[in-house]
């Protein structure tokens, strides 16, 4: 059992060796829930790459349940934030409300898609940033590999939120890009409640693509105001060993 | 009217509503040189004797014309206009400035907004200023001073002859003499000077007049010499060999950036904004203007601003002289850079000139709480660099990750006057509310129009079958028509 271990560790530093990573002691983001973090490949998401993050296909066209997810993995990031749109309808306080405060965010407004990508570039060569996060509609195999090198060299970890305009484009989302991982985020509807009310919201995290990793789909409930992801009651109360099998299929 | 536009300024003047004259020597004569409008709109006019107009009106103001003083103060608004406009800016003596627009008025937006932001600043600042923008310095001379109405005027381009025709001489830059020779000759406007064979007027007239006809209709050049007044850093390079390679052009800009680094060290400054002219063989200027959000003298950062904007440079046949001024400067002390005790903070000021000079200054902001309940007035931009505000916003109700930029009608089915609507039909779709909170309500603002003293929103947040989370709201309280039309609208998207 620990041969196959070493072995796989061993097989793991070649593969980080090739890819050039070895400069870096690889550092990773734990999303604090246990049975998500326990799925991903180092036990969290990789910090100094580049990650996609689209919204399921109702979400395709305003991207509100994956902004909140890209904010939540930013807030939880030290340092200040760069967000970089095309258009200006992000809605602050609805982003404190998912543990990013206003202090922490400089937003750029790019007027097209080329120079969106450019101003993604400069944050993430830049390096002291905490996170850089791009709304960004087509992304080339090119650009996603320019931009998961600069965040290679300065350590910042780079989001690439992809939103359409015209939700028949979002079949762009299965071309291959150099992103480290791909997640697509689409709401659920919440646990009703007792009373006539909206519970706090619940989403499909889907892991579509992931370097080194499995994909893999689950059910969470949403930010909270510090940016953590939560286990829905439902499925935290059963072992997990199970709830890897049944729940999330 | 700028000699009267500048004694009014003065703080020590009583704004007094007596008709203002300045009276200046003609001769042995003591004339009028300006008049405010009260004054000619009591038949008092320029040129005429100063013991006249006393005789006519009893109670005149009359101040001593001072020429040089007035210059001086021409000269002062030419650099405000310089350190905020463009980077070429000349005195247009006796009441005028020339700025030339090219390359800079898609910084404030396109010609009509730069001059309506002009007219709007100088008229705040108590001037009165007439504007326009043309194809050359001397229609756009003659425009600004002699076409009809007050409002600020833009020459369709290559219309200049069109534009020019009904203007009066007066308008042409000529000596007083030569336009009272043409008036006697039957010449009224440019327009029939244009129509006359050039022989017999430079005859007649001597090669000024054609020249200044040529210089209005752009078939003479007229380069406008940028003002730099004393005090003010440049640095400056020619060649003997025009140069047009960008990596050649990359080189001298770091030259030229690092001499003017040393100069500015000299003096314990950084630069606020940077003016780089390159003078082509071809008598044209290219200008390349870059801001920064606090002052700076470090010569990599300057160098990497300048050098991207080297494509918007058009080398022509070659680049003879390059000069680079640091038009707006600020006193800039050396700072501890870091220390053992404390790690510094990222800085980011270079990453921030970097993204504004990439996509404007307006485009890369932070944004900031302002007390307000209405959600589109609560959130307003700031610059990127502002100290913290410290606090946020009030969580405790939920807001949207997005919020439309106008609020868009729904159609709706829902029981009056408290219950959240049934179904929702945006866009096109139809959704069915599965679960809803509210309402909560949110009062208008009227201290800030009279339309809203009785303006009611009351706000639903809906979530449909599918989990996707809506904020909508119905203007009205549901119940009296005064507060509202009780039509329902989207405004946010919940993530």
């Amino acid at each position: 059992m620990s041969d196959a271990r070493l072995t796989l560790a061993a097989l793991r530093d070649r593969i980080a060796h090739l890819e050039g990573a070895e400069g870096h002691a690889r550092k990773t983001l734990a999303f604090g829930v246990p049975a998500l973090d326990r799925r991903l490949p180092q036990g969290g998401l990789a910090l100094g790459c580049l990650h996609e993050v689209s919204g399921g296909p109702e979400g395709a066209g305003d991207g509100a349940v994956a902004a909140c997810f890209a904010a939540g993995i930013a807030a939880r990031l030290p340092g200040p934030v760069l967000w970089c749109v095309t258009q200006g309808d992000l809605f602050a306080p609805g982003l404190e409300q998912a543990g990013l405060p206003p202090d922490r965010v400089i937003y750029v407004e790019a007027g097209d898609d080329i120079s969106l990508l450019a101003c993604m570039e400069e944050g993430l060569r830049h390096g002291g940033l905490g996170a850089v996060v791009a709304e960004v509609a087509r992304l080339s195999m090119t650009a996603s590999r320019r931009l998961h090198l600069a965040a290679k060299t300065s350590g910042t970890t780079g989001l690439a939120l992809r939103r359409w305009r015209d939700p028949a484009q979002a079949e762009d989302f299965g071309q291959p890009t150099a992103a480290m991982t791909r997640w697509r985020i689409s709401a659920l509807p919440s646990v009703p409640l007792p009373v006539p009310g909206v519970g706090r919201a619940r989403w499909r995290v889907e892991l579509v693509r992931a370097r080194a990793g499995e994909p893999f789909e689950m059910i969470l409930e949403g930010c909270d105001d510090t940016g953590h992801l939560g286990l829905p009651a439902d499925v935290a109360d059963r072992p997990a060993a199970a709830a890897g099998r049944h729940a999330f299929g | 009217m700028w000699p009267i536009d500048r004694l009014q300024r003065r703080a020590d003047t009583p704004s007094a509503d007596a008709p203002l004259i300045l009276a200046g020597r003609v001769g042995n004569r003591r004339v009028i040189t300006a008049a405010c409008d009260a004054a000619r709109g009591l038949g008092l006019h320029v040129g005429m004797p100063v013991a006249k107009a006393q005789a006519l009106v009893p109670d005149l103001r009359i101040e001593p014309a001072d020429p040089r003083a007035d210059l001086d103060a021409l000269e002062r608004l030419a650099l405000w206009l310089l350190q905020r406009i463009a980077p070429i800016v000349a005195v247009d003596p006796p009441d005028g400035v020339v700025i030339d627009v090219t390359g800079a008025d898609h910084l404030h937006g396109g010609e009509a907004a730069l001059l309506e932001m002009l007219l709007g600043r100088l008229t705040l600042t108590g001037i009165t200023p007439r504007l326009a923008i043309a194809d050359t310095w001397g229609a756009a001379h003659a425009l600004a001073r002699h076409h009809r109405g007050d409002a600020p005027c833009i020459a369709p381009p290559g219309a200049t002859a069109a534009v020019l025709a009904p203007l009066p001489l007066a308008a042409m830059r000529l000596a007083p003499a030569t336009v009272a020779g043409l008036l006697d000759l039957g010449f009224a406007t440019i327009g029939d000077l244009i129509a006359t064979p050039r022989g017999p007027l430079t005859r007649r007239f001597g090669a000024e007049l054609c020249r200044r006809l040529d210089q209005a209709l752009g078939d003479a050049p007229e380069p406008i010499a940028p003002l730099r007044p004393q005090g003010l850093i440049e640095v400056r390079r020619s060649f003997a060999e025009p140069i047009g390679a960008a990596e050649t052009i990359a080189r001298y800009i770091a030259r030229l950036v690092t001499e003017l680094c040393a100069a500015l060290e000299a003096r314990g400054q950084g630069a606020r904004r940077l003016d780089l002219l390159c003078w082509r063989v071809d008598n044209r200027v290219q200008t390349v203007r870059v801001g920064l959000a606090t002052a700076q003298r470090d010569p990599a950062r300057l160098t990497r601003l300048l050098t991207d904007k080297i494509p918007t440079i058009d080398p022509g046949f070659g680049i003879e002289i390059m000069t680079l001024t640091a038009t707006l400067a600020e006193p800039l002390v050396p700072r501890q850079a870091s220390s053992l005790l404390e790690q510094a903070p990222p800085d980011i000021a270079g990453l921030v000139d970097l993204l504004a000079n990439r996509v404007g200054a307006r485009a890369v902001y932070r944004l900031s709480p302002v007390a307000s309940d209405v959600p589109e007035r609560s959130v307003t931009r700031v610059a990127a660099l502002s100290p913290d505000q410290g606090g946020g916003w009030p969580g405790h109700w939920p807001r949207p990750a997005r919020l439309l930029p106008r609020p868009e009608p729904i159609e709706t089915m829902a029981l009056l006057p408290d219950h959240p609507p049934k179904w929702i039909a945006w866009r096109g779709t139809r959704h069915a509310v599965a679960r809803a909170d509210g309402p909560e309500r949110i009062f208008g603002e009227w201290w800030k129009r009279d339309a809203e003293a009785r303006a009611v929103r009351d706000y639903f947040r809906i979530e449909n079958e599918a989990g996707q989370r809506f904020w909508i709201f119905r203007a009205g309280d549901g119940e009296d028509r005064s507060t509202g039309s009780h039509r329902w609208f989207m405004h946010g998207i919940f993530g």
